[in-house]
């Protein structure tokens, strides 16, 4: 991991997103390097989420390709899919913890998957990876009896269970206190730096933003395209888009509001 | 305190100018003019500029803010000037908030009558695409049993032991007063013709066969496609909505692997053993009518003996196997097809319990067809 001459990681090509005929991205490209902390942001229906789903396979693009380093995910077979997929470590929107199974059964479960880890030994890591989010002791809560904010941590927890390359986000912290969004803001810088792992967020929570993205791209609702790709900070204070400045700086303008 | 009816007068001003003063109170309950009674006129005077004033308003509400959005959006369409003079304090920043963002254009409304369900095509295309759908997830279900026996599957042994227990001891209960109930109606109705010709006692050759090869397996049968079906379909339904099927997948997991093969298997190894529980208990229910009717715990046992075949067992059991794939792949079809909503969730239940009734009673006709052929 050079910082100077950063390689191409995750690159997006040509990606059109549609929902039958009714196109809501057309003509994305643009890469993430290894190591950055890349923000997808834009306003609300622009396709963050759909964008996020392409990315991990869940939903093919209309059109285009997606790369991770340098192999196209939807032409691979399911065998390279599935090795590709154990290098990822995911958090849903609404956390996609497991509902009908303990903490920590849902970190176990893709230990006793992809490890050779003994029972024992898994049961000592799952107690790690809990305390590293710092629910120590709540191995046998169930999703539905921990808090919101808990339950993105747990959901963080099981996202890392594998040392995972590349972590996603899904807007981590949507519907958390200010408090608690910066505390999760700074356990995945954290947790991110002493992985070294690369960090894929969706998230139009602005102060996470400034806080910890290297890299972002915008996608605009109206032009349906991105419109500007670079450092938050630097969009912010030099994009020649009003609406990216708009959106950075939260003026009340009736352009930032959607109108699909 | 005393409430003005709500008015407006509509006054000429000078070059296509025009003013709408409104007066009294425009709130809930005093039905003011609404905005299409007012529409003609405008529309009459070919306007160059409108001006409403509020110098006469008493009380309002949200009814005069609808109406003040309306002569706004008319106004625009009609390129018309729109202007506002002597409002109470708000109305104007909420005018101004209301008109910010341009409305958007209405899509065509959906043609479809609330009596389009009885058209035939809508039926057939219905049917069609749930019977594709089936058929692709039956073809998934294959793949993952092959997988599953050449033990590359991920299927958990602990799922599969909970469902069986959910499946299995958890319907007893109702298994068992169904089953009953059952028996003894089949002999009642039974009882009541045979009497005639003084053939009471073949009461019990109805009974067992009629439970062994048909009842018995046919309400178990029903009660699990309503009890375990529609569970699994909204299990998985809301695994759907919170996104953990995603996870699953993204896991690199197949969720037909993880959350459809124990279901199914748990119900195809439970159903036979409750179909065996509910044709002894419907034997039972059998005999307790014909006892009503004079024919002794012994003469029923013993002429239910000489009726009772191992092809009516085996009968029963084969369906019995059958009638849990279908319940199975019914309930999880529908609950992995499942939207993102409680509506959803809703409906996929509702979608699972009727598809597996059609498919168990087709099928069943079709079993019945195929033994009488063979002569089973």
């Amino acid at each position: 991991m050079t910082a100077d001459t950063p390689t191409p990681y995750i690159e997006i090509r040509d990606v059109t997103m549609a929902y039958g005929s009714n196109v809501i991205q057309r003509d994305l490209n643009f890469t993430i390097h290894q190591g950055d902390i890349f923000v997808i942001m834009g306003g609300s229906g622009c396709g963050k989420s759909t964008l996020l789903k392409h990315m991990l396979g869940l939903i093919p693009p209309s059109s285009g390709d997606i790369l991770y380093e340098g192999t196209s995910f939807f032409q691979s077979g399911a065998a390279e899919q599935g090795a590709m997929r154990q290098d990822w470590g995911i958090t849903y929107q609404s956390g996609g913890l497991f509902s009908a199974m303990t903490l920590a059964e849902n970190i176990t479960l893709p230990l006793e998957l992809y490890t050779s880890y003994t029972p024992a030994e898994i049961t000592d890591i799952v107690a790690y990876k809990l305390a590293l989010v710092g629910l120590a002791g709540y191995q046998s809560y169930y999703p539905s009896e921990i808090s919101g904010g808990m339950q993105k941590r747990a959901a963080l927890a099981r996202a890392i269970a594998l040392d995972p390359k590349i972590l996603f986000f899904d807007e981590p912290s949507a519907g958390l206190d200010p408090i608690s969004s910066r505390l999760l803001d700074e356990l995945i810088v954290q947790i991110k730096e002493s992985m070294g792992a690369t960090v894929v967020m969706v998230t139009h929570e602005l102060p996470s933003i400034f806080a910890i993205a290297t890299n972002s791209v915008y996608l605009d609702n109206i032009t349906r395209t991105m419109i500007a790709y670079g450092n938050p900070a630097d969009l912010r204070d030099h994009s020649p888009q009003p609406v990216v400045r708009q959106f950075l700086t939260r003026s009340a303008a009736a352009a930032t509001l959607d109108q699909p | 305190m005393s409430s003005q009816s709500p008015d407006y007068q509509l006054h000429d001003g000078e070059q296509d100018a025009a003013v709408l003063a409104l007066s009294g109170d425009w709130t809930q309950g005093q039905h003011p003019a609404r905005f299409n009674s007012v529409e003609p006129e405008l529309a009459r005077r070919h306007l160059a500029q409108l001006t409403t004033d509020g110098a006469a308003l008493g009380d309002w509400d949200s009814m005069l803010m609808g109406f003040l959005l309306q002569c706004h959006d008319y106004c625009r369409a009609q390129k018309i000037e729109f202007n506002t003079r002597n409002m109470p304090h708000g109305i104007e920043q909420l005018l101004a908030v209301a008109t910010a963002v341009p409305a958007r254009r209405a899509d065509a409304p959906k043609t479809e009558s609330w009596l389009a369900f009885l058209s035939p095509g809508t039926l057939v295309r219905d049917l069609w695409g749930d019977l594709q759908e089936s058929l692709a997830f039956t073809g998934e279900v294959t793949v993952a049993l092959t997988r599953l026996v050449r033990g590359k599957a991920n299927t958990r042994f602990t799922d599969f032991r909970n469902f069986c227990y959910q499946a299995g001891p958890e319907a007893f209960a109702i298994i068992s007063l169904t089953s009953v109930l059952v028996g003894m109606i089949l002999a009642y109705l039974g009882a009541v013709q045979l009497r005639q010709f003084g053939a009471e006692i073949f009461v019990a050759n109805l009974v067992v066969i009629g439970t062994l090869r048909e009842m018995g397996v046919l309400m178990t049968a029903v009660v699990m496609a309503g009890r375990t079906g529609a569970a699994y379909a909204a299990q998985l339904g809301t695994m759907q909505t919170n996104e953990e099927i995603d996870a699953i997948t993204t896991m690199g997991i197949s969720p037909v692997e993880f959350l459809v093969l124990p279901r199914m298997l748990a119900l195809i190894i439970i159903m036979p053993l409750l179909t065996i529980y509910a044709n002894l208990l419907g034997i039972v229910g059998g005999g307790i009518v014909a006892g009503g009717m004079g024919i002794s715990p012994i003469q029923y046992f013993q002429q239910g003996e000489s009726a009772l075949d191992f092809s009516h067992v085996a009968v029963g059991l084969i369906k019995a196997v059958v009638f849990a794939t279908l319940i199975a792949v019914a309930g999880c079809r529908a609950g992995i097809n499942s939207g993102r909503s409680s509506a959803a969730v809703g409906q996929a239940a509702t979608n699972a319990v009727v598809t597996a009734i059609v498919y168990l009673i087709v099928a069943d006709a079709g079993i019945n067809i195929l033994f009488q052929q063979l002569g089973i």
